[in-house]
């Protein structure tokens, strides 16, 4: 057995991977997954990749946020230290509305990018995973786990009918340790 | 969506011929990956040498005190919240492109919002350090702060708009750097991957390890879109609360509800003026005609006159407001805006605003290049004359005549302003040599549909109706970046 540990088929037009992809599916090549230069609509439904959920996240966080920032300004202004303003009531909501509002959207934003940066393992110093260099540059890269997946040549001979510009045969995972 | 072919009646947001991904990654990381060149060197130079001023004016003013400024008992706000008004303003188009043009879909929006973002962020640090230089002692900025404290605790008045203040720019400023940071991650990674060595590592670091798997791909876009979702409130939300710290106070030309939807056009006014300002030198500077086409400019031109019409309107309002009100000193402020001694000023905020903006409505203003960029700097010097006219001419005289005054900078206050234009320039500067100044991730999603070569291919192949072809040509003869002679065969 060769020390092929993934296959790569690189592809220059978003297009015509879309294709490869049909038809490597269509020949029950499991795909391990595609590197792409920008968002192409529509793989995650192919590869079967549920819709996010980040939204509820924002929301409870949002939700969070607001409560938060509001209960803080009751305990300030309401409870712990009311104020006599010309006789006004301690309690004045509108007053409280901009802070509120700007603490919902401060928390969303936070919240949701955090999870987004953890959920997909994002962080500063983390090792980048890369199969192919040039699949943050021109090349659009369908990885291929070679383990189990053989012969080998069937799924060059696939990649190259789809139109790939180029296949690889790594023997390593990531070539961007060194 | 890639396959997807776009009408033909639309204008091209990518010229050019030959442009292939490749191409796309190699033009905008060309001044990132190239030495900077001798225009970069001395443009760096001036501001930094400008910012050094601010530095030392700023310290100035802490070391003496606010007294070094020209400030009096009866205008306590002058130059410094002119100043901050002016820069937070400014930072608006950033987040009104990124978010605002997002939710619309309009697609042009994806080559300059990263440079309006980091403009944004720049002109709110530019705004920021005005609130801190305003305070003179700036360490009591903690009490700002709804921290315990050893008077009692004694909280800070959530009923005051200047509290509000505090959380509306804290939260921008940082929800606005997450938003362009977060979009910065794809480019990041494909600099790291075409560097080498130290260089590698950094652009590592600063990538998060980003991949572009398909995963991430579709987080980020759900992420993009609910933060351009939340922004698009938060940015109006701002300028709506900065109004407010004047519309809630009793003074005369500051007591007036339109001040929020006013205050609001004419930041979007100001940061579209300063966007064109930078991006008309930045694209001829770093070669990017191709990318921020003439379709762009004049896009950017008539937002321009949209938003200068509306503050046009609301001048007017405002007038007619005074004079119906019957308030003595209502009408007086106004009045005083064109008799008084501030009569110079007045002239420069409604001549620049209203009158020099209303040019635009020609199309060959607006896509003349030396004329957009002479009237954004224009709208740039006449919005800064607006928040002068508001704050100082409306404090000099307000109710007791006795107690009228004028208001005079002193050359602190002159250097804290031109210094604070000299560290934007540098921070924008250190941004367009470090930083992919494009978003390129998002420009390669319109190379396949809306570039100029999709578009001649489609009529090339003779798919298109000849009379929408000829009006589609018709379009190109305003861009500078497209060679006419190739289509007078077709």
């Amino acid at each position: 057995m060769s020390d092929t540990k993934f296959i790569l088929g690189l592809f220059d037009d978003p297009d015509v991977m879309m294709h490869g992809i049909d038809k490597l599916q269509k020949n029950s090549v499991p795909i391990y997954d595609v590197y792409t230069p920008m968002p192409i609509h529509g793989i995650d439904d192919k590869l079967g990749i549920k819709p996010s959920r980040l939204g509820y996240a924002a929301f409870m966080f949002g939700c969070l946020g607001g409560t938060t920032i509001f209960s803080l300004v009751y305990y300030f202004l309401v409870h712990d230290w009311p104020m006599d303003i010309g006789g006004k009531p301690a309690f004045a909501v509108p007053d409280f509305i901009p802070a509120t509002f700007e603490w919902t959207v401060l928390f969303t934003a936070f919240g949701m990018t955090f999870t987004f940066f953890f959920a997909t393992h994002l962080f500063p110093g983390r090792a980048p995973r890369v199969m192919d260099f040039r699949a943050t540059d021109d090349r659009f890269v369908i990885a291929i786990d070679a383990k189990g997946n053989i012969p080998h040549a069937d799924i060059t001979n696939i990649l190259k009918e789809a139109g790939a510009v180029e296949i690889k045969h790594n023997d390593r995972k990531y070539v961007s340790y060194e | 969506m890639a396959s997807h072919n776009e009408s033909i009646l639309r204008e091209p947001l990518i010229t050019g011929k030959d442009i292939t991904y490749a191409k796309i990654t190699a033009d905008v990381l060309h001044p990132v990956e190239n030495p900077p060149t001798k225009a970069w060197w001395i443009g760096f130079i001036v501001s930094a040498i400008v910012a050094c001023l601010w530095v030392f004016a700023v310290s100035w003013t802490f070391w003496f005190g606010i007294g070094s400024w020209g400030l009096n008992k009866t205008v306590g706000w002058a130059w410094d919240i002119t100043g901050f008004v002016w820069w937070v303003g400014i930072g608006h188009a950033g987040t009104l492109i990124s978010a605002i043009l997002l939710l619309f879909r309009q697609n042009w929006r994806n080559s300059i919002n990263r440079s309006a973002e980091a403009m944004t962020i720049f002109a709110v640090i530019c705004a920021a350090t005005y609130i801190v230089a305003h305070m003179g002692r700036p360490w009591m900025a903690v009490y700002s702060l709804p921290l315990p404290n050893q008077y009692g605790s004694l909280w800070v008045n959530f009923n005051s708009p200047l509290i509000w203040d505090v959380f509306a720019i804290s939260t921008y400023f940082s929800v606005s750097l997450v938003f362009w940071y977060t979009g910065l991650l794809p480019d990041f990674a494909s600099i790291r991957d075409r560097a080498t060595g130290l260089r590698r590592r950094i652009y590592s670091i600063c990538s998060f390890g980003w991949t572009g798997s398909v995963k991430t791909w579709q987080r980020f876009e759900t992420v993009s879109l609910i933060l351009a979702g939340v922004s698009t409130p938060l940015v109006l939300s701002v300028h709506t609360i900065v109004s407010m710290d004047f519309a809630t106070s009793l003074e005369p030309g500051w007591h007036t509800t339109i001040f929020p939807p006013y205050f609001v056009a004419g930041a979007i006014f100001s940061g579209f003026a300063m966007v064109q300002t930078l991006l008309l030198v930045t694209r001829k500077v770093l070669g990017l005609e191709n990318y921020i086409t003439m379709f762009h400019i004049e896009s950017m031109n008539k937002i321009i006159l949209l938003t200068g019409s509306i503050v046009g309107v609301a001048y007017l309002t405002e007038f007619f407001i005074a004079y119906y009100s019957g308030g003595e000193y209502e009408q007086y402020t106004f009045l005083n805006r064109f008799t008084g001694p501030y009569w110079w000023a007045g002239c420069m905020m409604y001549g620049c605003n209203v009158l020099m903006t209303q040019m635009m409505w020609f199309k060959k203003v607006r896509t003349n290049i030396p004329i957009s960029w002479i009237l954004s700097i224009v709208v740039n010097i006449g919005m800064w004359f607006e928040r002068f006219v508001i704050i100082v001419t409306s404090l000099h005289r307000d109710f007791i005549p006795s107690s009228w005054a004028m208001f005079y900078p002193t050359w602190i206050d002159m250097s804290v302003f031109i210094g604070s234009i000299g560290v934007f320039f540098t921070l924008f500067l250190l941004f367009i040599r470090f930083f992919p100044s494009i978003a390129m991730a998002e420009v390669k999603l319109l190379l396949k549909s809306s570039s100029e070569q999709a578009k001649k291919k489609l009529i090339d192949g003779g798919h298109v109706d000849p009379s929408h072809a000829e009006f589609y040509k018709e379009s190109l003869t305003k861009f500078d970046s497209v060679e006419l002679s190739d289509y007078e065969k077709v």
